[in-house]
């Protein structure tokens, strides 16, 4: 390998690897390869390795670089194909995922279209041209591929309704705005390979009838943004927009900052720049959407999907998966773990095998995991080999979701975590049902109290009488699945609540006001830098902490070299 | 119109682009001032409470003016689990503004936000758009003293 020579030099510069200072690492590299031609590419999602450098040699042969920092020696290594910080997928890993809809991310250089094109791109919509429209959605009902939003509703029926439709305009929407804090598949598709989406898109606007096509992507993702305009451009330029002899538009419209937004009839009223609530179904956006006109929403996951389908046939792509849930479904694994990123495996693997194997949690160290944001539940590691696919995870109260997979560790306090959800939802509430609004704040509330060490008993009992009652009095998703966090909860870490609410002792010491910091004078040398640094002087000149002065914000337990001081229950001082 | 709000005429007049209006006068002035407002009211044909309830609806609208950085501190489910609130307490105590303010000099406003999209090096904050990964005290005070020197 090592008289092989350099074609090309590769550097990951979607959004996560720019954070992990992958940019530096880029403007270095352009001005020590001479004629080398150094391009940016999207994410591997291996964002544990971040910043990330691929070497392609001329016999074929590719080497990637992982922690690669901007400096000489890093540097000199790479474009000598050096022996250091190579990376190699882990092999438990490499043995579990199937990589299909981000076979192109960390691959080509999403801002062009030859890359694309070149890896088999626009191959799918060549095919979906050469075919008539109702074989096009038959193909994707054969496929038994669900909306990756979060619903799971069969694609190709929607795909089917919107057709059937007679109108002078349809409308087809494709749903950028990754609500779920925590999630993050969608924004890598569209920075890493933004014409596959933008296919799947077309195809659709063949199958359907569909002209006028927009895109509502949140404005927290600006370089998808740009990527999506560069790559609309370039279809309009290459006249991909004309199908079947109709002219298509193309619009991108930037998300504002509102959760509920991302719920479709929510979604479409925002589109016409009205406030973002949520109306009642029926009518369904197909039959009555932008505008008045049938509309067709979809996920971007969902459309990234619909290229691989038309290339290889529904049939194949059935193949993969369970009998329920077909294909392959991209997860964001964070939280506590050894390797977080994006993963891509076939539905049906067990949580186990995503966790542990995959993001390479420690077994011993897990408490559960969150699917589905805010609108989901918790699983407890005791239910691990459920497998992963839309009913498996319904039956534990939770969701899959749109990919979102948060792993809580022991240390973490499942009471605080569930007030962490519904302060999220009621504040996300657009107000419209009482339930909703009331509901939500009260929850949130009750659990306020908790975490703060003044509830009672009786508050268990509210929460699970809330819960149903909201379920029930909201008309939208978010109010409908905004108690699923606290159920769930309370489901499986009941413990925990009546610890918080009973004792008023939190047993994960997360809860700053059931927590004391006590410093440990058998162990302290004296440095004085905990008192030197602490903002608001609780701690003497003899060393004690005064807790009734400390507001817990850890700055001593950081500073202190001799792990000296540490958070315990209150009043075990 | 006036010379100031000229550049809405690159946004389509059509209602339906409102919000795009509205986004075209933060980007250029960082906030919507009620001067904005009039000028957005005039421009589409929507009066100017139907304005002002469309923008109060979105979080992204801010209707004070914003610092010379903006700070935005990550509150989405990765990073509160790995430690987002005391990020907000460290940068909070340094500038010594709290979730939603500018600070006098208007150097630095501060705002919580719900995921930047880069979980997995949690926890994270933007400075003007630029994400900080994987923040702990000593790199988050670092950070804002750069800033501030600026
Ligand atoms: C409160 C709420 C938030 C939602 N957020 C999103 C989102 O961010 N992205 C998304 O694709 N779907 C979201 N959905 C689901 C959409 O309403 C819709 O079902 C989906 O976009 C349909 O696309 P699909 O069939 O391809 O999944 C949300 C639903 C609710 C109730
Ligand atoms: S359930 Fe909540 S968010 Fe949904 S429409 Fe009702 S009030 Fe609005
Ligand atoms: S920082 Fe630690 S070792 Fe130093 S004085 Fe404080 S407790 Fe003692
Ligand atoms: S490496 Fe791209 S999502 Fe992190
Ligand atoms: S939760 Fe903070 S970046 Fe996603």
């Amino acid at each position: 390998m090592s008289d092989a020579k350099i074609k090309k030099i590769r550097v990951g510069v979607a959004s996560c690897g720019i954070a992990a200072g992958a940019e530096a690492v880029m403007d270095l590299l352009k001005k020590e390869a001479g004629a080398i031609p150094v391009e940016g590419t999207g994410c591997l999602g291996h964002c544990y390795a971040e910043p990330m450098v691929e070497v392609l040699l001329d016999n074929g042969e590719s080497v990637i670089y992982r922690d690669v920092k901007a400096d000489e020696k890093a540097v000199r290594n790479i474009l000598s194909v050096g022996p250091e910080n190579r990376f190699e997928i882990p092999p438990v890993r490499k043995a579990k995922e199937l990589v299909k809809v981000l076979a192109l991310a960390g691959r080509i250089d999403p801002t062009s279209f030859e890359d694309y094109v070149a890896n088999g791109g626009y191959k799918g919509l060549e095919k979906a041209l050469a075919m008539t429209s109702a074989e096009v959605i038959d193909e994707v009902k054969l496929s038994g591929l669900r909306g990756r939003g979060g619903g799971g509703f069969p694609t190709g029926n929607k795909w089917g309704f919107l057709a059937a439709k007679q109108a002078d305009e349809k409308i087809l929407i494709c749903n950028a705005d990754e609500g779920d804090p925590g999630a993050f598949m969608d924004r890598a598709l569209m920075e890493s390979a933004p014409h596959q989406v933008l296919e799947g898109m077309l195809i659709a606007a063949y199958a359907t009838g569909a002209t006028k096509l927009f895109i509502y992507c949140r404005a927290e993702y600006p370089m998808a943004i740009k990527h999506l305009k560069i790559a609309i451009a370039q279809i309009y330029e290459h006249k991909l927009n004309v199908v079947a002899g109709r002219e298509l538009e193309i619009i991108i419209k930037e998300g504002a900052g509102a959760f509920v937004c991302g719920e479709e009839t929510a979604l479409i009223a925002s589109l016409e720049g009205q406030r973002g609530t949520p109306r009642f179904r029926p009518p369904f956006p197909t039959d009555k959407g932008w505008m008045g006109y049938p509309s067709m929403i979809n996920n971007v996951e969902t459309f990234g999907n619909i290229p691989l389908i038309l290339r290889e046939g529904g049939a194949e792509f059935a193949k993969v998966g369970t009998e329920g849930s077909k294909g392959t479904k991209i997860f964001a694994l964070a939280g506590d773990l050894k390797y977080p990123g994006l993963v891509e495996v076939p539905m049906g693997i067990t949580l186990r095998e995503i966790v542990f194997d995959i993001g390479g949690a420690d077994p011993e160290k897990v408490k559960a995991v969150q699917t589905g944001g805010p609108s989901g539940g918790c699983i407890p590691v005791e239910l691990f080999d459920t497998p992963v696919d839309y009913d498996s995870l319904k039956k534990l109260g939770a969701i899959m979701g749109s990919g979102g997979m948060i792993v809580i560790g022991k240390d973490r306090c499942m009471v605080e975590t569930a007030r962490y959800f519904l302060d999220f939802t009621h504040r996300e509430s657009c107000g419209k049902c009482t339930f909703c609004r009331v509901g939500t704040t009260r929850m949130y509330e009750t659990l306020e109290r908790n975490v703060a060490g003044k509830g009672e008993m009786s508050d268990i009992e509210l929460l699970e009488n809330l819960g149903p009652k909201i379920r029930m009095g909201s008309l939208c998703g978010l109010g409908q699945t905004a108690p699923n966090p606290v159920l769930a909860t309370l489901r499986y870490y009941r413990h925990e609540y009546e610890a918080h609410v009973r004792d008023h002792q939190c047993e994960a010491l997360q809860c700053n006001a059931l927590v004391d910091l006590k410093l440990d004078q058998s162990k302290c040398v004296k440095c004085k830098l905990c008192i030197k640094n602490c903002p608001v002087g609780a701690i003497s000149d003899d060393f004690v902490i005064d807790n009734t002065k400390c507001t817990r914000c850890n700055t001593c337990l950081d500073m202190c070299p001799k792990k000296a001081i540490r958070r315990v229950k209150k009043g075990s001082n | 119109m006036t010379e100031k709000y000229a550049f809405l005429e690159k946004v389509g007049r059509e209602p339906s682009n409102l919000i795009k209006g509205l986004q075209a006068v933060q980007g250029v002035e960082g906030y919507v001032s009620d001067e904005s407002i009039r000028a957005i009211s005039e421009y589409f044909g929507i009066p100017e409470v139907e304005v002002e309830g469309v923008l109060s609806f979105y979080a992204q609208f801010k209707r004070v003016k914003p610092g010379k950085y903006k700070i935005a501190v990550c509150d989405g489910t990765a990073c509160h689990i790995k430690g987002s609130p005391l990020v907000q307490e460290w940068v909070s105590r340094a500038l010594g503004i709290s979730d939603g303010e500018t600070d006098e000099k208007g150097h630095f406003s501060l705002e919580t936000v719900a995921c930047l999209g880069c979980c997995s090096l949690a926890p994270v904050m933007s400075v003007n758009g630029r994400v900080y990964a994987k923040l702990d005290r000593k790199t988050t005070i670092k950070i804002l003293k750069e800033y501030e020197a600026k």
